[in-house]
C-alpha cells in the first residue's frame, strides 16, 4: 500500500511544530529530533487508526506526547530525578537549545512540572484550543486551564515579570482550579 | 444574583449578569500585559524552531518509508 500523498504532506507539514513541541518537552534538540522520528514511525505504522478529516497535527502531537511520557516514566525509574536532569541538560549544553536570547526563558520553563509545561506550550505556542490540548494530554479542559494558569504564574515569578495593575490570585478560584487536578 | 459562585471568575461578589459582559470572564491571575509578555517570549522561542522548517532527515525518512511500501505492494 503506497503512502497517500496527502497523508505524507500533512505529516511533513506538522514536523516543524512537532520539533518545537518536542524541544520544549525534553529540552534537548537531538533528543527532540529522535522523539519526532519515533513519532512519525509510530504514526505511519498506525495510519489506519487516523480518522480522515480530523486534525492530523493534533493526532501527531498526541502520539509524541504519549511517547515522551512513557519514555520519561521509564527513565525516571532508571535515573532518579527527571526534572533535575532536564534542568541540568539545559545548563550543561547551552548550544543544545538554540539562541542565547531564549536561554533565560528556557531555564524558567525547565523549572515547571512537565504537565504544566506541555499545557502551556500547546495552548500558548502551538495554537491548540483548550479542548484540543485536553484531548492531547488526556485530561479535562479545566485541568488544562489550571495548568496553564499555574505555569504562567510561576514563569512570571521566575522571570520577575511584574505589572503595575497586577491582580493578585483569587484564593477561591485557585482552590477550585486545584481541585480539578486531583485524580 | 449575588450568591457566591465557587467557580467565581473575576469577583465572586459581582452579579453574574455584569460579570458575563466583561471582556474576560476567566480567572485573571496575571494581568493582561504580563500574560502578553510571557506569550510573546514563548512564541518567539517556539517559532524560532518552527522557522527551521523540515530537516532533511525527516524528508528522507518519509521517502524511504514510501519506497519500502511501494516495494511491498508490488
Amino acid at each position: 500500500m503506497a503512502m497517500d500523498e496527502s497523508v505524507r504532506d500533512a505529516v511533513l507539514a506538522a514536523v516543524p511544530s512537532l520539533r518545537a513541541f518536542a524541544i520544549s518537552l525534553c529540552g534537548n534538540v537531538d533528543r527532540a529530533d529522535d522523539l519526532v522520528q519515533e513519532t512519525l514511525l509510530r504514526a505511519l505504522a498506525n495510519i489506519d487508526s487516523f480518522q480522515p478529516g480530523t486534525n492530523m497535527s493534533a493526532w501527531l502531537f498526541t502520539i509524541l506526547r504519549n511517547h515522551f511520557r512513557s519514555e520519561y516514566r521509564k527513565r525516571r525509574r532508571e535515573v532518579e530525578d527527571g526534572e533535575g536532569r532536564y534542568a541540568e541538560t539545559l545548563k550543561s549544553q547551552p548550544e543544545q537549545y538554540g539562541k542565547v536570547e531564549f536561554r533565560e526563558f528556557r531555564e524558567a520553563m525547565a523549572k515547571l512540572p512537565a504537565d504544566q509545561r506541555e499545557a502551556l506550550v500547546l495552548v500558548g505556542a502551538s495554537g491548540f484550543s483548550y479542548e484540543e490540548a485536553a484531548n492531547i494530554c488526556g485530561c479535562a479542559i479545566g485541568t488544562v486551564k489550571s495548568r496553564v494558569n499555574r505555569a504562567r504564574t510561576r514563569l512570571a515569578e521566575l522571570l520577575d515579570i511584574h505589572s503595575t495593575g497586577e491582580i493578585g490570585p483569587d484564593e477561591t478560584t485557585r482552590a477550585v482550579l486545584a481541585g480539578y487536578d486531583h485524580r | 444574583m449575588n450568591e457566591r459562585k465557587p467557580s467565581g471568575a473575576d469577583d465572586p461578589m459581582e452579579p453574574a449578569a455584569t460579570r458575563s459582559k466583561k471582556p474576560h470572564a476567566k480567572p485573571a491571575k496575571l494581568s493582561r500585559d504580563v500574560q502578553a509578555r510571557l506569550g510573546q517570549q514563548l512564541r518567539a522561542m517556539y517559532d524560532d524552531v518552527v522557522s527551521q522548517g523540515v530537516p532533511d532527515r525527516f524528508t528522507d525518512l518519509l521517502n524511504r518509508l514510501e519506497a519500502d511500501k511501494d516495494k511491498d505492494s508490488r
